[in-house]
């Protein structure tokens, strides 16, 4: 059932954005005439705990949560966040990340260590991992904060809606006087 | 128009499409934003109210004049507001009264998991449950017709997946109403033995016509499935997961009506069917309700009552096919919720944990004291128990204070139900301290203002709580004020308020770091050359601090220069880069 049904995840760290990329996709998944769900936690897990939305599109959607084994993409705003939720991934499905490295307060207290060598961990277990550094390329935009729009350009590639389909959504959805920044970033991101 | 929409914004239209004019809630995870939306409509008058019973009554009130109102909590506000809520079960309404409240299965933002579909049982009030945003906008406004051609309070219950799910939903305009002419009613309203006796059959011959009602009510739903084998009774998100796994394979019984269940839909529908499977969350409650019937059901053996459902737990339990993801063979350390840089709460758990008191803990961001490194919280319950958990935590000591235990309260919880503890500790003589965390808003919620703040849910000014005159008002002589950013300060009223033979109350008062208005210091400054790597500076659990190759490092784009750390440091290797 809801064979047709594409699934996104965004995970990432509380406060880095991610809510500003579900907005962007759902936008843009709207005007195409699919039916959306999006889905976020609001509340305690945004005091820098782990975060993830769930983005799904289709004919008929029915849950508004993605399952593990269910997710064609995920899209992570940070590296470990992006092996935490690898269970999620579809068989064939696509990692984009991030591969900035923010320490969880275990790691920083010394109980943890942050693993080494995530990306090729990865990739070595058979994940399809696509690792850009969104961080370096959100500041050469002009901005640090706008690493969402660089993962989204990234995402973009990944998809055949045209570009004027993609600007659009971002001028619905970020404020007027970033605008121009964040079209950079998006295209820096798509072009990496 | 077609838009996507949260599925409490989508309450919250529903609300206006409906012609409600009136809303009082306190928030809550996952309830808070049908109210924030609603006070978006001009044509709404929407306040904080400072708890849910509060806002209960006075939705009430405003249901009696004549106006459709609305009051929102989540499901443990709820327990706040059931004393109001069995009687206004009593005396029905004037205008149309929803009461929405949200359930958090799987406890995303809460202390427990309790399922909220008993109280309308207990209460003997009718509840709706939407399972999408769409849903959730009509059924505001179904729950309006229904209050008034039924007299009665109507629950709209919604769950943190469809309350946080954005959806597609369309909208339309608005209907305005009227003001119901509210006319002196005494053996309605006044709920004393002799009225509430006559009210009491009235209540349940209510309920017989709702259940009359639901037999035939589009919102149940029977959707005829390609077999009979197996007929499925769901409701709410559930029913999404069951769709989303059993497409139109499987009869459906659809329960957008969860109290009072029809009995003859229930009988008409097993029936049809060679097993009936119940797919719900957290407790059996239609599943009981079948039970009681005669009807054999699988549901609670196959679904755990713990925790939130999904498709794969849905197929699992239906022993239907699902994948199962391979995760990346590496440890992943957990990322728990933490106190953000610059909080203003960190200075004083430092100082609270290093004095190693016994802490009596409540409801808030200062929660997250209680975790690694600084391990500050002995108890946390509910709003206002750290303040009668102190009084009972003293009185059992023979009314004196151990020298060693207090009790942390933030501002907003303070108002919502610390006032009346303070009053105990007050009037029955415990040597209790209790510190207030006066951060001046609401802060795990998503910063609503409170009576605290001066500002009302629209932003306007409005009367602000003098705290210290308060506390004194109430008869605590000893109040004093801290900067939590000055741990020297705090140390030192914190031993001398524990010394005294008398209540106390310190108010650590300082803004969240995270208010617009708040500026920010430049970050602070580490001398490599100084650091010792003592990790004295890591005690405080600050994730703008960090240990690289045996030297403290501090993430510039986190720190707010709130200089607690620099207090730490012996080495004087941590430097304020301004004064």
């Amino acid at each position: 059932m809801s064979n047709n049904t594409k699934n996104i995840m965004i995970v990432g760290v509380g406060g880095q954005g991610s809510l500003l990329a579900s907005k962007l996709l759902g936008r843009l998944l709207l005007t195409k005439g699919y039916d959306v769900k999006v889905s976020e936690v609001h509340g305690m897990s945004q005091r820098g705990g782990s975060v993830v939305t769930y983005v799904r599109f289709g004919d008929a959607v029915y849950s508004p949560v993605i399952d593990e084994g269910e997710a064609d993409f995920i899209v992570s705003f940070e590296l470990l966040e992006a092996a935490r939720w690898t269970r999620f991934l579809k068989q064939d499905g696509k990692i984009i990340t991030n591969t900035q490295q923010i320490n969880p307060m275990p790691v920083v207290t010394g109980a943890a260590e942050y693993p080494a060598q995530l990306v090729e961990k990865m990739k070595n277990d058979g994940f399809n991992v696509d690792a850009i550094d969104a961080l370096e390329l959100a500041e050469n935009a002009g901005s640090s904060k706008a690493v969402n729009l660089v993962l989204m350009g990234r995402l973009s590639k990944y998809f055949d809606f045209t570009e004027t389909e993609w600007m659009t959504a971002i001028e619905d959805s970020v404020p007027q006087k970033f605008l121009e920044m964040n079209k950079k970033a998006f295209a820096l991101g798509a072009n990496a | 128009m077609k838009q996507l929409m949260l599925g409490n914004e989508a309450v919250a239209r529903g609300l206006f499409e409906a012609g409600c004019s009136f809303v009082s809630s306190y928030p809550g995870t996952p309830s808070t934003e049908i109210t924030e939306c609603a006070a978006q409509y001009a044509e709404i008058y929407a306040e904080w109210a400072p708890n849910e019973k509060v806002a209960m009554e006075t939705a009430f009130g405003a249901a009696l004049a004549g106006k459709r109102s609305f009051c929102g909590m989540k499901h443990v506000g709820l327990n706040v507001a059931a004393d109001p809520l069995f009687t206004i079960s009593y005396t029905g309404v004037n205008a149309g009264m929803v009461i929405g409240v949200a359930d958090d299965p799987g406890m995303h933002s809460s202390q427990n998991e309790q399922d909220s579909r008993h109280y309308a049982k207990a209460a003997k009030l009718p509840m709706l449950e939407p399972s999408n945003s769409k849903e959730a906008l009509e059924f505001a406004k179904i729950a309006y017709d229904i209050s008034e051609e039924f007299d009665t309070p109507v629950f709209l219950k919604m769950c943190t997946r469809v309350a946080h799910s954005q959806s597609i939903v369309e909208t339309s305009n608005r209907v305005e109403r009227s003001q119901v002419e509210y006319v002196k009613n005494p053996s309605k309203y006044i709920m004393m033995p002799g009225f509430a006796k006559k009210r009491h059959p009235i209540v349940e011959e209510r309920m017989t016509k709702l259940a009359e009602f639901a037999s035939t009510s589009l919102l149940n739903r029977w959707e005829k499935g390609n077999d009979n084998k197996v007929g499925i009774i769901t409701v709410g998100t559930c029913y999404q997961y069951v769709k989303e796994v059993c497409g139109n394979d499987v009869s459906i019984l659809k329960l957008g009506m969860v109290w009072p269940i029809s009995e003859k839909m229930i009988k008409e529908f097993a029936a049809s069917v060679e097993k009936v499977i119940v797919v719900e969350e957290l407790d059996g409650f239609i599943e009981e309700f079948c039970n009681a019937l005669g009807i054999k059901t699988e549901g609670k053996s196959l679904f755990s009552n713990i925790d939130e459902l999904s498709q794969n737990k849905v197929a699992k339990g239906l022993g239907i096919e699902y994948t199962e993801g391979n995760a990346v063979d590496a440890v992943i350390p957990n990322r728990p919720p933490v106190m953000c840089a610059g909080c203003p709460h960190r200075g004083l758990y430092y100082v609270l944990s290093k004095l190693k008191l016994n802490v009596i803990g409540d409801i808030g961001c200062y929660t997250l004291g209680a975790v690694a490194p600084l391990n500050a919280v002995d108890s946390v319950i509910c709003m206002g128990a750290s303040v009668s958990g102190v009084h009972g935590f003293n009185k059992a000591n023979y009314g004196k204070t151990d020298g060693k235990t207090v009790a942390v309260i933030g501002d907003s919880t303070f108002m919502h139900s610390g006032i009346t503890g303070l009053v105990n500790i007050s009037y029955n003589d415990s040597n209790s301290t209790v510190i207030i965390l006066d951060n001046s808003i609401t802060g795990m919620t998503g910063h609503q203002h409170n009576p605290t703040t001066g500002f009302n849910l629209k932003g306007d000014p409005a009367a602000k709580v003098d705290i210290e005159a308060l506390c004194r008002a109430i008869g605590i002589n000893s109040v004093r004020v801290v900067d939590p950013y000055n741990i020297a300060e705090c140390e030192t009223v914190i031993k001398e308020e524990l010394a005294k033979e008398e209540p106390s109350v310190i108010i650590s008062r300082r803004p969240c770091a995270l208010l617009k208005y708040v500026k920010h210091k430049s970050p602070v400054m580490v001398s490599a050359d100084k650091c010792k790597n003592c990790k004295m500076c890591m005690k405080i659990g600050c994730p703008a601090i960090s240990m690289v190759d045996g030297k403290a490092v501090i993430d510039a784009t986190l720190c707010t220069g709130c200089g607690v750390c620099t207090q730490l440091c012996k080495f004087e290797a941590m430097q304020e880069a301004e004064k």
